[in-house]
């Protein structure tokens, strides 16, 4: 990393480092104090919250009904992560193995999607799956079915267009620890007897552990938060914990649930960031930037 | 695969037996050729060194032995046994890399354990071994650190250690000490001459710095755009070298070119003793002023049947070869010059010659206790000549000045001839 050495008397510094502060005391730190406060605190049906202090948020979150959707959320969300991990894995070997001058062109088709909205994206989706979209028409055709099948408004069409938009998420930090990977490190291993299989569970794997964490965390939260997808493309039932926060403050009105839900998602994630240093030091690591 | 250690003592005794013989090796990228018909036996117990500028295919030849990359034709015999085509974890043959690529995610005993664990050995002996291995490598203190947090010399212990403990038939080091400070590359230097005199294991070292060749090895291979140049102790590459690519590569060289004025064979005298023949040469670089004594007789070299009168012939003396005398002095023959920078290196006196031609040569004398004020004045006149016999004749090369495609017809043959 590359250090600017201004003198810690430099007025330049100080500015920098008191706007850095600044800009994350409001915009980070003090909208999570405000979502933390407000989950415990009363629903109020004039002014949305009240006094006084309670965990009757966290409490209601014990209910089944919730609770249900919480764990049915957790495993669209698990699926379409272990989809993106077991697809991107490969895929981030195979483009850190491309042709180094091929490299920025394959990793820029894999982000030229960003460039459209998401969820305009979704739904594009939308009429790919319908009952006379694009691909029930195709099936026809080609004669594999008689009748449309249903693959709007299933749990496999959320996790179809879960995985879609967040792919990129888990290739990203994948393609940079296999490009880390130096490959004197292979043949190395190679050197001292190891088979190709052994070589990958010895050296390739735990090298590509931060990266997969990584990527996980960059799939699994989101995925539990991306309401639009379900509400688009999953019908009724297929609820996520996103569609619960979602509904809490702007159908509901009951902002110290939709906060509390809120901060639920945010101890995960602080969990798996933990994880994920673990990691890293494992394997020798100081810097952590690689997540944020 | 593994060796007993009794295996391994023989192994040192049985100096002068082939290891490793390579036979017409070639090796082609893109349609360019890196390695072209390589030759070579290494000798049980040897430490061979493959010596040359980047790019002159040493590095590739060392991952042909290793089984990193197969050739496109020839064979690698290992202990009689043909290698070409068996993979790298199937040779008993390690490497130490360049960047000693030890496993960060690894402690340095689970590193230097590495090869052991693949091979199913009992855990208890695994133990021993490393235990022994560090103890050999002085690292014994820190095989529950992570190797990131050791220096480079402990790296390369490190690197060397994880790769000896598989008791290799050869240890291949890919410019191992090229990433160390100038001081803990010569202490490194010593250390591996006394792991291998230790261990008894042939090495074959990768190197572009020709003190470390020259310092460590039982035998050099100089190498240049992919063949030998020539093979042999380190006193023969800078004694005679075979050509003008080693003789300047290795060390420092004055070159002077020179006029035959006669060619006389060998001839047996009246008892049946044999004269030896010589060439008669006058140096180019002799200018009117110098005399008629620039006329030298010189021993009779191994070309000397295709030489003729009037061929230009070159000849090498080495700076600490050439002798400065006052330019006054009647008694020597030699070519006058002014000293144009003098450096006084604690031992030696290093002192940068223009010739009345403008040509410049470097000489080095020793200092003599004798006389405390030796010195020379900047643009002092001097002479400089050396003893007859202490220059290394070579044909007048034309690989340096002009293009290389005829220059490795040449070498070529200069190869052959030193190979047999």
């Amino acid at each position: 990393m590359a250090r600017l050495n201004l003198g810690s008397k430099s007025p330049f510094r100080t500015a920098t480092l008191w706007l850095i502060w600044g800009w994350l005391l409001i915009f980070a730190l003090l909208p999570n104090i405000l979502v933390i406060a407000v989950s415990f605190l009363t629903r109020d049906s004039s002014a949305f919250i009240s006094l006084p202090f309670s965990i009757d948020s966290y409490v209601r979150m014990i209910d089944p009904l919730y609770f249900e959707v919480f764990l049915h959320s957790l495993w669209m969300a698990s699926i379409t992560t272990v989809i993106c991990l077991l697809l991107g894995y490969p895929f981030a070997w195979l483009v850190s193995k491309a042709k180094v001058r091929w490299q920025p062109l394959l990793m820029m088709m894999l982000i030229l999607p960003f460039w459209t909205n998401s969820l305009v994206r979704t739904y594009a989706l939308k009429l790919l799956f319908a009952n006379n979209g694009l691909i029930n028409k195709l099936l026809l055709t080609i004669g594999v079915i008689d009748t449309p099948i249903d693959i709007l408004y299933t749990q496999g069409a959320v996790i179809a267009g879960l995985t879609y938009l967040l792919f990129p998420f888990m290739v990203l930090p994948l393609y940079a620890v296999f490009t880390d990977l130096r490959n004197d490190m292979l043949l190395a291993s190679q050197d001292l007897g190891a088979s190709r299989r052994q070589t990958f569970r010895h050296v390739v794997l735990p090298l590509t552990t931060p990266g997969m964490i990584s990527g996980v965390l960059l799939v699994l939260l989101p995925a539990m938060g991306m309401f639009y997808v379900a509400d688009i493309l999953g019908g009724s039932r297929n609820l996520l914990v996103g569609n619960i926060i979602k509904n809490q403050f702007l159908d509901a009105r009951d902002w110290p649930f939709g906060a509390a839900a809120s901060v639920l998602l945010t101890l995960a994630m602080a969990v798996l960031l933990l994880a994920y240093r673990a990691s890293s030091r494992r394997i020798g690591k100081t810097d952590f930037n690689e997540v944020a | 695969m593994t060796q007993s250690p009794s295996n391994t003592h023989k192994a040192a005794e049985a100096l002068d037996t082939v290891l490793l013989q390579l036979t017409g090796l070639k090796k082609t990228y893109d349609q360019t050729e890196v390695l072209k018909d390589i030759n070579l036996d290494i000798k049980h117990g040897e430490f061979l060194t493959l010596l040359g500028p980047s790019g002159c295919g040493k590095t590739t030849l060392l991952r042909l032995i290793a089984g990193f990359e197969q050739p496109n034709a020839g064979a690698i015999y290992l202990d009689g046994v043909q290698m070409a085509g068996l993979s790298a974890d199937k040779r008993p043959v390690n490497t130490v890399f360049q960047q000693y690529a030890l496993f960060p995610h690894m402690t340095v005993a689970q590193n230097v354990a590495y090869g052991l664990t693949l091979k199913k050995i009992p855990k208890d002996e695994i133990q021993t071994r490393v235990r022994e291995m560090l103890a050999m490598v002085q690292l014994e203190h820190l095989a529950n650190r992570k190797p990131q947090d050791l220096s480079g010399g402990q790296q390369q212990r490190v690197a060397i250690a994880r790769a000896v403990i598989n008791r290799p038939k050869i240890l291949l080091l890919d410019e191992p000490l090229s990433a160390l400070d100038h001081k803990l590359r010569l202490q490194m230097q010593s250390e591996l001459k006394r792991l291998q005199r230790e261990l008894g294991i042939t090495f074959v070292f990768v190197t572009h710095d020709q003190e470390e060749a020259l310092s460590m090895s039982d035998r050099i291979a100089v190498m240049k755009d992919g063949r030998f140049q020539q093979i042999g102790t380190p006193i023969e590459i800078y004694e005679t070298p075979a050509n003008l690519f080693t003789a300047k590569f290795i060390g420092e060289t004055n070159l002077f070119r020179a006029e035959v004025k006669g060619v006389y064979a060998d001839q047996p005298d009246r008892d049946g003793q044999v004269t030896n023949g010589r060439i008669e040469v006058e140096v180019c670089e002799a200018q009117a002023q110098d005399g008629p004594t620039t006329l030298r007789n010189l021993r009779r070299p191994d070309f000397a049947n295709d030489v003729q009168v009037g061929d230009i012939v070159n000849l090498l003396l080495r700076p600490e070869d050439l002798r400065i005398y006052d330019p006054n002095d009647n008694a020597h023959a030699g070519l006058l010059g002014r000293v144009i920078e003098s450096n006084y290196k604690g031992s030696t006196l290093d002192s940068i010659i223009e010739l009345a031609n403008g040509h410049i040569i470097k000489a080095s004398e020793f200092f003599d206790e004798d006389d405390p004020s030796f010195d020379y004045k900047l643009n002092e006149a001097v002479k400089v000549s050396w003893v007859d016999g202490w220059e290394w004749v070579l044909p007048d090369d034309c690989s340096i000045d002009h293009s290389t495609a005829n220059s490795n017809e040449h070498q070529g043959m200069s190869v052959q001839k030193d190979v047999s």
